[in-house]
């Protein structure tokens, strides 16, 4: 960075702010591209009821009256309600059993350490959609077909979010371990108050990728579900756009936006797990 | 780091205790991803329907996909969406991460916002770009002020368009994904390279093509394995824009879209979907296997 700011310092200070001022142009056209489509959804979600949709950018009469009416009109809220139900089942089971699974594979010195190692890594390359057939079959042999258990419990505990949790587990230092030893604590003991204590910020990537992984999916609860009662969110905006009664580009606009909404506000608040799960998600593939 | 032997490194060990605590993890993985493949190969050599076993019919699914036009237009349409969203993939986010990188007032705003559709599903994304592409929506709205076109471009009705469409949507969703990855790569390039670089009178350009470019390879070979699985797994894009037929008469139909289309339902053949379960999966491997190699031999 300070190489930058070494060259620029030879062209002059006028340069320097041409280079800069290009920099923002091009950074405000990639926000163009970027946020755009999503800010022409949130515009029109706004818009009146008796204005035209096609005309003008802002809208005329802006309400968020279209928000009221389409969880009047469409069952948006038990859709909700089903997701956060799935949601709640995934995120707890993934920390639970990834913690565990990631703290075995983090001890050494067990036999089959090894296969079971190779064999998680083996899981990792199938894709979901080439075994969604079979995983289907699975599903409806345990009578759990159009059930939200269904929907939750294939991925009840990823391969990838144990294999985040032993990364983390391998940095916990020894020391920390053999004192908690010392102290006479047994080995669940010390899972708990040493290694998952030390992990929190794996827990925390571990808890928002499952949680939105619960709410964004869609092709899972698309094979499971058939009773629109038992809808998820995702499925049920799908069917609001698709519904001859809706027709209103205003409520579907609206419905999305509601959608998207607490995920923006889990984003904000929580920016840097967001960033460390990329990254270290990307390192274990 | 030193290993206890024999698992009894440390006292109040017991020797069952990593399986106890596999024993869930291990379990949803057996049923849910090992036994699922399995039963995948196995179903691929029988004619079994969604309603009863079915029996053993040898490689008569595999000979009957390579006779099945639509097996070979989806396997196309699969192949030609990796062929184009790949290259974009791994360029543009790492252009986006090159300038985002720098800190500049306000550069953290920009950074989140460009990972937004990130976050938005990908149910969410397809609504929003099928207002913005319907034949009455505002890109042909403009596309028509501007005469640019007479009439209003078939985004979503024509099958070519409906897949050109969702290439759309699958790399402005990726952008700000892949932007990350780049910006952890090009956190890790010395500053001072760039100093002797600028001292030695390189451009910007230059800087970026003998350096940047350089650097983060290693990150370009990850980026374009893992858009090329993902873009082999595309589903959603396509069922939002352009509804439950995949296009009209199921021309942008791609491989996990015919798979779901052919195994489930009251008629559906699991036993034929299998078996074009079985080749996804050889040509997500073979897609892998490639990006591994490259990443090998540019290592050696």
């Amino acid at each position: 960075m300070s190489g930058r700011a070494a060259t620029a310092g030879r062209g002059g200070a006028g340069r320097r702010r041409a280079a800069l001022a290009a920099r923002y142009l091009t950074l405000c056209l990639a926000l163009v591209v970027t946020t755009g489509p999503l800010a022409w959804q949130f515009l029109t979600s706004l818009r009146g009821r008796g204005e035209n949709v096609y005309e003008g950018v802002l809208p005329a009469e802006p309400t968020l009256g279209n928000y009221v009416r389409v969880a009047e009109s469409f069952p948006l809220l038990p859709y909700t309600a089903n997701t956060l139900v799935v949601a709640a089942l995934a995120v707890t089971s993934n920390l639970v059993f990834a913690a565990m699974g990631g703290y075995a594979l983090s001890r050494e010195g067990w036999r089959g350490r090894r296969a079971v190692f190779t064999v998680l890594t083996a899981t990792l390359m199938f894709p979901f959609e080439s075994v969604m057939i079979s995983m289907f079959l699975t599903v409806r042999g345990m009578g759990l077909v159009d059930t939200l258990v269904g929907v939750w419990l294939p991925g009840a505990v990823s391969v990838l979010n144990i294999m985040i949790m032993r990364a983390a587990f391998l940095a916990v230092p020894r020391e920390l371990e053999e004192a908690a030893v010392l102290d006479g604590a047994n080995e669940w003991t010390r899972f708990t108050r040493v290694f998952v204590p030390s992990a929190r910020g794996a827990l925390a990537v571990v808890c928002i990728t499952s949680f939105m992984g619960a709410w964004d999916d869609f092709l899972w609860p698309l094979i499971v579900l058939t009773d629109s009662e038992h809808y998820t969110l995702q499925l049920g905006l799908k069917s609001l756009a698709g519904a001859t009664t809706v027709n209103d580009q205003r409520l579907i606009a609206a419905g999305a936006m509601a959608a998207l909404l607490p995920m923006m506000l889990l984003f904000l608040a929580l920016q840097r797990f967001f960033f460390r799960g990329v990254g270290e998600g990307a390192v274990k593939v | 780091m030193t290993a206890p032997e024999g698992g009894g490194g440390l006292p109040h060990r017991r020797w069952w205790s990593p399986y106890l605590f596999l024993a869930p993890g291990l379990a949803a993985v057996l049923l849910f991803s090992l036994w699922p493949f399995v039963n995948t190969v196995v179903l691929s050599l029988t004619d079994a329907r969604v309603l009863e076993g079915g029996s053993f019919v040898g490689l008569a699914n595999y000979r009957r996909a390579l006779a099945d036009p639509d097996f070979w237009l989806a396997a196309a349409n699969s192949v030609l969406y990796l062929l184009v969203v790949v290259p974009c993939l791994v360029v543009l986010p790492l252009g986006l991460a090159v300038l985002v990188r720098r800190e500049v007032p306000g550069i953290g705003l920009f950074r989140s916002a460009f990972y937004t559709p990130v976050i938005a599903s990908a149910v969410v994304v397809g609504l929003v770009w099928q207002w913005l592409l319907r034949s009455d929506g505002a890109v042909n709205a403009v596309l028509v002020r501007l005469r640019l076109v007479t009439e209003p471009v078939p985004f979503l009705t024509d099958s070519t368009l409906l897949l050109v469409s969702a290439m759309i949507v699958t790399v402005w969703k990726g952008l700000g994904y892949y932007m990350v990855f780049y910006l952890a790569a090009l956190g890790n390039v010395p500053g001072a390279l760039y100093e002797a670089a600028a001292l030695d009178g390189a451009g910007p350009v230059r800087r970026f093509t003998s350096i940047t470019v350089p650097s983060v390879k290693p990150m370009m070979l990850l980026v374009g394995t893992l858009s090329a699985i993902s873009a082999l797994r595309v589903f959603t894009e396509i069922y939002v824009l352009g509804g439950e037929s995949g296009g009209p008469g199921g021309g942008a139909r791609t491989l996990p879209f015919l798979i779901r289309q052919v195994g489930l339902g009251f008629a559906g053949e699991t036993g034929y979907a299998s078996a074009l379960s079985l080749l996804l999966f050889l040509l997500t491997l073979a897609f892998s296997l490639l990006g591994r190699r490259l990443t090998k031999g540019d290592e050696a």
